[in-house]
């Protein structure tokens, strides 16, 4: 077993804090939504607007700190391995098998994570993100000399934002789960605050060393 | 020494800082204040008309204090005259008739039905003398009744079936001398026991603001701003801004909360936005008839019941009818939670002679819906009932319910509705089959009154929410936040959520038993290793 360095300062800050945000933003969202009460309609639509203004300016700073320090590149897709990945969730995990792909610092997602990822980062969060930007600017009628966004039906806005928040639970239920599959069921986890992961030892690795001695 | 300096230093800034964060001291509503110093001005009157020697006489006839006032006030008149007060019409523009004129004149509704024919009951609120039958001379400028709104000495006041002439003891000196700008009990005296009693039509008008706690009425009440009706109801050439939309049409000289509160009044944006499409009455008027109870249903078709031979009453624990023979039975309510309907300041009305097409009628229809940008949610009375009709000319009927004596015809005094419809209708020159029945009608009275203070202002729960008993549950159409939602998208969005917690149950349960099973296996392994 050995230890290595993969999450840096910003990108753990980041991520709890977005985690806090999102899930703070669902239990609000969903209040506003009316399935269930917890702070009372006229709170929550408060706690929301100003959950949904930290969460934009965490996101500025993201994409700022993905772009300087090219962590974008983590994320670029690759088909390479991810068959045996998905083969792996679905069969290998079960027979004790070793993660298909290895974690380093360079490349610390393997290939189903970078997809998921992807996908979370240019569709997920841009779907409720910018339907969140227009539902929180949304304004009708310049009977009262208003700024008019009537073009986008209210609805539309909604229902789009809503089914944004529908798909981020079920990626943050999957997401929790799958923390337990790494080398140890805590040590993803404990890699996300600490951010050294303990990984599988790569055994011919060892008996090379040991071949040498 | 320095390092517990700078500690100190840190410390007391730091408290600072966290002072300014947490403490939050009430923000003064300037906007606000300044119509409050605005209003509490006193006012004064720059003429006192008991030291005119005109004025100084014994009056025989109301027309001659007409006479008197147009001898100084000489083009006052001719305003009065222009108005709708005096002429019971207004010709405006409405949809689907075009340029109409629409008034007390030719509009009917589902309290009293209507005037034509009555007049010599109904002009006891027409301010005019002797319009007791529908030939009333408009022209003649010494029936104007001065006094009715202007006096200022309480003494004033139009008798019973006198076709619009003062009660024989009022002491019209007394009055002529007190005149002066409108007071609440001038424009009390019709609008708040219009109907035939207090508070049987708006149930946001009615005789309590004569003396009213804050409360009941924000505005008018004696222990607040104890604002005046034309206050808001302010006046230009005798033409009074604001208007009531059981007898109006069109969108022209309203009076809005707007006009001094402006239409961005709330600090928090997010209820500002609200402004441009639901109107202040909505959320500042939780409920109407605070005090007394409002006439809510009136059916005729029970009427004209008697009881060894004679009319009767029955009267509920608050002393409201809900038994007249004279005009059948009644519901009352108090405290009620408006309706709420979408409005664009224009409507239409059963106009005498209107065929009706569809049950219940409309005795006026307010014009509006979510798609239109001019529209806005207002809270409304609805006031329903039953009331004869024509089923062979289809026709709602005019009948002749008042007279002073028997025999005339008068369904108040005869109790028969033929002879009431025959007479009514040959009355107006419309047709009357000889048949009639009892329809249902529906009317709708815009809430403008009685708005209540801040801390009852409907909540936003009230509305966003999925609750059948919302406020606006039955305002359909268009997307209300909390309230609607894409049946699909919440299946979908459900089905999903369940759909990931039972796969990561499953594959979790399956890795735990696959790892119970190896540790067995390893334990079994060892334990023969051992032997």
């Amino acid at each position: 077993m050995k230890k290595i360095y993969i999450y840096k300062g910003f990108e753990r800050f980041w991520h709890w804090v977005q985690a806090t945000l999102i899930i703070f933003l669902a239990l609000t969202g969903f209040e506003v939504h009316g399935s269930f009460e917890v702070f009372g309609f006229e709170s929550a639509v408060k706690f929301h607007r100003v959950a949904s203004y930290a969460l934009l300016l965490l996101i500025a700073f993201s994409i700022f700190w993905h772009f300087t320090t090219g962590e974008w590149k983590q994320y670029l897709p690759t088909t390479k391995k991810l068959r045996s990945q998905i083969r792996y969730y679905i069969s290998g995990i079960f027979k004790g098998d070793k993660h298909p792909s290895k974690k380093t610092e360079l490349s610390k997602l393997n290939p189903l994570q970078k997809l998921v990822y992807l996908g979370f980062k240019i569709v997920l969060i841009p779907l409720v993100i910018i339907t969140g930007i227009l539902y929180l600017n949304y304004k009708v009628v310049d009977a009262n000399n208003i700024i008019v966004i009537s073009e986008i039906p209210l609805d539309a806005i909604a229902v789009l934002h809503t089914l944004g928040a529908f798909l981020l639970i079920a990626f943050l239920i999957v997401h929790v789960y799958m923390t337990t599959t790494g080398h140890t069921a805590t040590s993803n986890i404990k890699a996300m605050l600490t951010g050294y992961e303990e990984i599988e030892d790569d055994k011919e690795e060892i008996t090379e060393v040991k071949n040498e001695n | 020494m320095k390092k517990s300096i700078l500690t100190i230093i840190t410390s007391v800034i730091l408290l600072l800082v966290l002072i300014n964060v947490f403490h939050k001291p009430e923000t003064q509503n300037l906007k606000l204040l300044k119509l409050k110093e605005q209003y509490s001005q006193p006012k004064v009157a720059s003429v006192d008309h008991s030291k005119f020697e005109i004025l100084q006489k014994e009056f025989k006839t109301p027309q001659e204090v007409t006479a008197t006032c147009i001898s100084c006030h000489n083009e006052r008149h001719k305003e009065v005259m222009q108005s709708s007060h005096w002429n019971w019409e207004r010709i405006s523009y409405v949809e689907g008739r075009g340029l109409t004129s629409t008034g007390k004149k030719n509009v009917l509704n589902n309290f009293c039905i209507g005037a034509t024919g009555n007049e010599q009951a109904c002009a006891k609120c027409h301010i005019g003398f002797g319009m007791n039958n529908k030939e009333f001379d408009f022209s003649n400028e010494l029936n104007v009744d001065c006094m009715v709104c202007h006096d200022n000495s309480e003494e004033y006041k139009k008798g019973s079936a006198l076709a619009g002439y003062p009660d024989r003891n009022v002491n019209l000196s007394k009055v002529a001398q007190s005149v002066g700008a409108p007071k609440r009990e001038n424009c009390g005296f019709c609008h708040f026991t219009s109907g035939g009693g207090n508070n049987v039509k708006h149930g946001d008008l009615e005789t309590a603001l004569l003396a009213a706690d804050l409360e009941v009425d924000v505005h008018m009440g004696v222990n607040g701003m104890d604002m005046s009706c034309v206050d808001c109801h302010t006046a230009n050439q005798h033409q009074i801004k604001g208007k009531l939309y059981s007898v109006s049409s069109d969108n022209e000289n309203r009076a809005y909360c707007e006009d001094c509160h402006g239409n961005l009044p709330h600090f928090d944006e997010m209820i500002n936005r609200h402004t441009s499409r639901v109107a202040c009455q909505t959320c500042h008027i939780p409920e109407y008839a605070k005090v007394n109870a409002t006439k809510m249903e009136w059916y005729w078709s029970e009427a004209g019941e008697l009881k060894d031979g004679k009319p009767f009453t029955e009267d509920d624990s608050l002393g409201n009818h809900t038994y007249l023979s004279t005009k059948g039975r009644f519901v009352w309510e108090r405290n009620v939670k408006p309706d709420y309907m979408w409005f664009n300041g224009t409507a239409d009305h059963y106009i005498l002679g209107d065929q009706v097409n569809s049950f219940p009628v409309e005795m006026n229809k307010l014009f509006g819906s979510h798609d239109d940008p001019s529209s806005k949610i207002i809270p409304v009375k609805i006031h329903v009932g039953d009331q004869i009709y024509d089923p062979n000319t289809k026709m709602l009927i005019q009948p002749k319910l008042f007279s002073k004596e028997k025999g005339d015809s008068a369904f108040w005094k005869d109790f028969d509705w033929h002879t009431a419809s025959e007479a009514g209708m040959k009355n107006i020159g419309l047709e009357y089959s000889g048949e009639y029945e009892f329809v249902k009608t529906k009317m709708y009275w815009p809430v403008n009154h009685m708005v209540s203070i801040k801390e009852k202002t409907v909540a936003c729960s009230e509305c966003h929410t999925q609750n059948e008993e919302g406020r606006l549950a039955e305002l359909t159409g268009f997307y209300l936040p909390g309230r609607d939602r894409s049946i699909t998208v919440d299946f979908f969005g459900k089905f999903i959520i369940i759909a990931s917690l039972l796969g990561i149950l499953l594959h979790g349960l399956i890795r735990i038993f696959v790892v119970l099973k190896k540790n067995k296996y390893t334990v079994q392994v060892i334990n023969e290793e051992l032997k």
